[in-house]
């Protein structure tokens, strides 16, 4: 069984970063991503982004599955752009250099090609780096995290004890559904689509009982190891902030201005080789 | 010295909300500063809501009403509030895996410690004490499915041990543990008990396993009202456990069998204690000579064989090893071993639920390899250890027909077959009733019906019998002998050596991923070897034989095993 999202702990720079730092850095480097078109600027990033799989001793092979499922995704929206407005480079770069004739309305150029390859850009910049602050952030430190920055402590809490469990109830639905499949219920690509939907949902009620029964228990648990009653509480994984936290704070806080100083520079968010 | 009360039940009642009648009523109950004590009941008798009342979770998490008073330390516990109960009262649950509510051993210990606001070095420094004191210092950074039951038991302790408090109440401690873990554990507890003096409160059914070490006081709890509170020497005297629903220790009903007069200065509640005259000794003999020994059971043909069968789990160890295997039509067989073994793997390869990497499977003499889960299921059923987890239809009739509408049989038909299926389960009368209202043993049939109704030949359940008293343990098990009786093989993986001595004919040890030895429950009971390899415990009554100068010790366990079945179903 695969844990799409799950925390490799190895001993690298990245990993001794507070949690808080970065999903400080996540944000700030998205919005980065997000707001600029700026071709050098996005490929600076792209370069910087899978630089740091290898300075968190991440294998790319580590986290294949969710890799392979975005890239899918990004295809499949790069098609429909391209199928919806197949001159939007043409309108945003204000020349027209046509490669070739398709069919119909749909022409290639360079501006829409030039166009396309940003948005792509950006997927290869969100896509490592989300996959590095999950693979790299333990969730206890990161629930820590998130209550220093001022986050309600349950609310906080919630997200550690979610990934707590996570892996329990995989295992659990994993078994449910072998046992259903025993009775007839297919589940594998024998069946049809629409149907083999129908049946994952008949998990469902068996998998919801379980978890009721253990949400009980759990909260029971909980109370009555003192849960809630303080306005605060510390935290066992809690780490101190470091000068390199200060300084990755810093850094991409730089990168922000630097995307919207770009901006300034190109008098707007695209960067325009054609003229 | 004076005894300090510590919990004082005085006239006490407590009713749920959502119950038409009060689970407790009339209990008066006090239990003393540094005393050991043992509340035993069958399900339902109210001995878990004594807990919760003990606890604080009654009243501040459940809603009903109290009558009487309750008294922690001499104050209400109504006018404290659950987190002052619990720095008074620390609970180990009964479902250790559930209450693990951080993502690695040292987080769940800090877990009460960090809601206090505890600064982070003193949190640090008393997880290592604590974690010392249970012995699990070694896996500190462990996650929690990375434990066996009983470190995450110890962790479950150590966790409510760092907040310093005077009474540990063990809500069920021996439930999902193997035998051995089990025993370890009830010596834990008494380690404990002597270092720190707290009070002791351990609420469990399974009284002989408890009582492998000293417990000043039973208090036997049934219908919500305290029906014995007398010295376990005392209590083993009477007929109360019996008259109870409760299950004796093994050697007691022996004794008993055998018209031995119990009286308390024999100290019967300790096996090692217990002093037998000549006279008692030579009443066990003449008893065992008596005894005529049960007829053996004739053996069917062969009908599942597993040869050489190896399985590894990705990036994992060999859990199945090479595994031969046969099981013979009409048996009612038991799967044995430690938690990690390879028994649920196994039977996840029979059922075809995991591919081997290794060796074949016979059904019938026919290679079954080619064979879908869906195919394999209607010669193998499988019932799984919670029925929660199987159950997905809301009314019983449909939950039992699911596999065959699936299969497209005619209504009318499938309504025959499920009427037959409910009828030999017991649960005709039923029918139509949401799955919602049956009690957890009736929920355990209907899962039953719902696999006997695709027509299987061989069985599997996973502990049938877990968490049951002994009434239910009786009434499942019964219930089990009948469809084997009419002809449905049947396997057993359990922890429970009582189950398996008691209705297997014969039962297989895992053991590392291989099968350690096959044989007669009665002589693998009495094996040391294999019951220290394989995690089991010996049986009371080997004991009591060699106690006894009886020199067929194994004999002796097996007669008394078919007499006293032959007793029960009278």
């Amino acid at each position: 069984m695969t844990n799409l999202f799950n925390y490799i702990p190895r001993s690298s720079i990245v990993h001794k970063l507070t949690g808080a730092t970065k999903l400080a850095a996540l944000l700030l480097l998205t919005f980065a991503s997000m707001t600029s078109f700026d071709t050098r600027l996005l490929g600076g990033m792209v370069i910087f982004a899978f630089a740091m799989f290898g300075v968190s001793k991440i294998k790319l092979k580590e986290v294949a599955p969710v890799l392979w499922f975005t890239f899918v995704f990004m295809v499949l929206n790069n098609l429909l752009i391209y199928a919806f407005s197949p001159e939007e480079g043409v309108a945003i770069y204000g020349s027209r250099t046509e490669i070739c004739h398709l069919f119909g309305m749909y022409y290639i150029t360079w501006e829409q090609l030039f166009y396309q390859l940003n948005v792509v850009l950006k997927y290869l910049v969100m896509i490592p780096l989300v996959l590095l602050f999950v693979s790299t952030t333990n969730p206890s430190e990161f629930a820590a995290s998130l209550n220093r920055i001022g986050v309600s402590y349950k609310i906080a809490f919630s997200v550690a004890l979610a990934m707590r469990y996570i892996p329990d109830v995989q295992r659990e639905y994993h078994d449910i559904s072998l046992s259903l499949q025993a009775r007839g219920v297919e589940m594998t690509d024998k069946e049809k689509l629409l149907k083999r939907i129908k049946n994952v949902t008949t998990i469902l009620f068996p998998l919801i009982m379980t978890s009721m029964q253990k949400i009980e228990v759990i909260s029971n648990a909980m109370e009555l190891r003192s849960f809630g009653k303080e306005k605060k509480r510390t935290w066992y994984a809690a780490r101190p902030f470091r000068k390199a936290d200060y300084a990755v704070i810093a850094g991409s806080v730089l990168v922000v201005l630097l995307s919207v100083g770009l901006t300034f520079l190109n008098g707007g968010r695209f960067y325009n080789p054609f003229i | 010295m004076q005894k300090i009360p510590v919990i004082e039940f005085n006239n006490f009642g407590y009713q749920y909300n959502a119950q038409a009648e009060p689970t407790l009523s009339g209990v008066d109950l006090t239990i003393y500063k540094g005393e050991k004590v043992l509340i035993a009941g069958p399900s339902g008798s109210g001995k878990s809501t004594l807990a919760h009342c003990i606890n604080g979770l009654i009243p501040f998490s459940y809603i009903g009403e109290i009558t009487g008073s309750l008294k922690i330390n001499g104050k209400e516990t109504k006018d404290m509030s659950l987190f002052e109960i619990s720095k008074t009262v620390g609970t180990v649950l009964q479902d250790s895996d559930a209450q693990f509510v951080g993502l690695t051993v040292a987080e769940d210990i800090a877990f009460a410690m960090e809601n206090d606001c505890t600064p982070h070095e003193a949190m640090l420094q008393r997880v290592q004490q604590a974690a010392k004191e249970v012995n699990v210092l070694d896996v500190l950074a462990h996650a929690p499915h990375e434990l066996s039951g009983g470190q995450k038991q110890r962790v479950s302790l150590a966790g409510v041990l760092v907040d310093d408090v005077s009474v540990l109440l063990f809500d069920e401690p021996l439930a999902n543990l193997d035998p051995a873990t089990g025993k370890a554990a009830i010596e834990l507890i008494d380690d404990i008990h002597k270092r720190t003096e707290a009070t002791i409160v351990i609420i469990e059914h399974r009284i002989e396993d408890v009582l492998h070490r000293d417990v000043d006081r039973i208090i036997l709890v049934n219908e919500g009202r305290i029906v014995a509170d007398m010295r376990p020497d005392e209590l083993l005297c009477s007929s109360l456990l019996g008259d109870n629903g409760l299950r004796e220790p093994l050697y007691i009903t022996a004794l008993k069998y055998a018209g031995v007069q119990l009286t308390e200065d024999m100290c019967p509640a300790s096996m090692d204690k217990m002093q037998l005259s000549d006279e008692m000794r030579s009443q066990v003999q003449s008893w065992f000579r008596a005894t005529p020994p049960a007829p053996e059971k004739q053996k069917g043909e062969e009908l599942l064989k597993a040869d050489g069968i190896r399985f590894a789990y990705p990036n994992g160890k060999e859990t199945l090893c090479g595994i031969d295997f046969e099981l013979r039509r009409g048996e009612l067989m038991c799967i044995v071993g430690r938690n990690g073994a390879g028994k649920s793997t196994f039977s996840k390869v029979i059922c075809g639920f995991e591919k081997p990497q290794g060796g074949v499977l016979y059904l019938n003499g026919e290679d079954i390899a080619s064979l879908t889960i869906k195919e394999r299921a209607e010669h193998i059923g499988y019932v799984m250890q919670n029925p929660n987890q199987m159950i997905s239809k809301n009314m019983i009739a449909e939950e039992v027909g699911l596999a065959l509408t699936l299969d497209g049989m005619e209504p009318e038909a499938i309504q025959q077959k499920v009427f037959d299926t409910l009828k030999i389960c017991g649960l005709y009368p039923f029918r139509n009733w949401p799955v919602s209202a049956l009690s957890f043993g009736q929920k355990k049939r209907v899962t039953v019906a719902s696999i006997l109704a695709m027509g299987p030949d061989i069985i599997i359940l996973d502990e049938p019998t877990a968490g049951q008293d002994f009434r239910h343990y009786t009434e499942i098990m019964e219930f089990l002998l009948e469809l084997n009786r009419q002809g449905v093989t049947i396997v057993m993986i359990t922890h429970d050596m009582h189950l398996m001595l008691e209705y297997a004919s014969r039962a297989a040890v895992f053991a590392d991923g291989r099968i350690i030895a096959d044989d007669s429950p009665a002589r693998l009971l009495t094996d040391g070897d294999i019951i220290s390899r394989a995690s089991l415990k010996e049986t009371s009554l080997f004991t009591l034989a060699v106690m006894c100068g009886i020199t067929e010790p194994r004999e002796f366990v097996q007669r008394f095993i078919d007499h006293d079945r032959e007793v029960r179903q009278r």
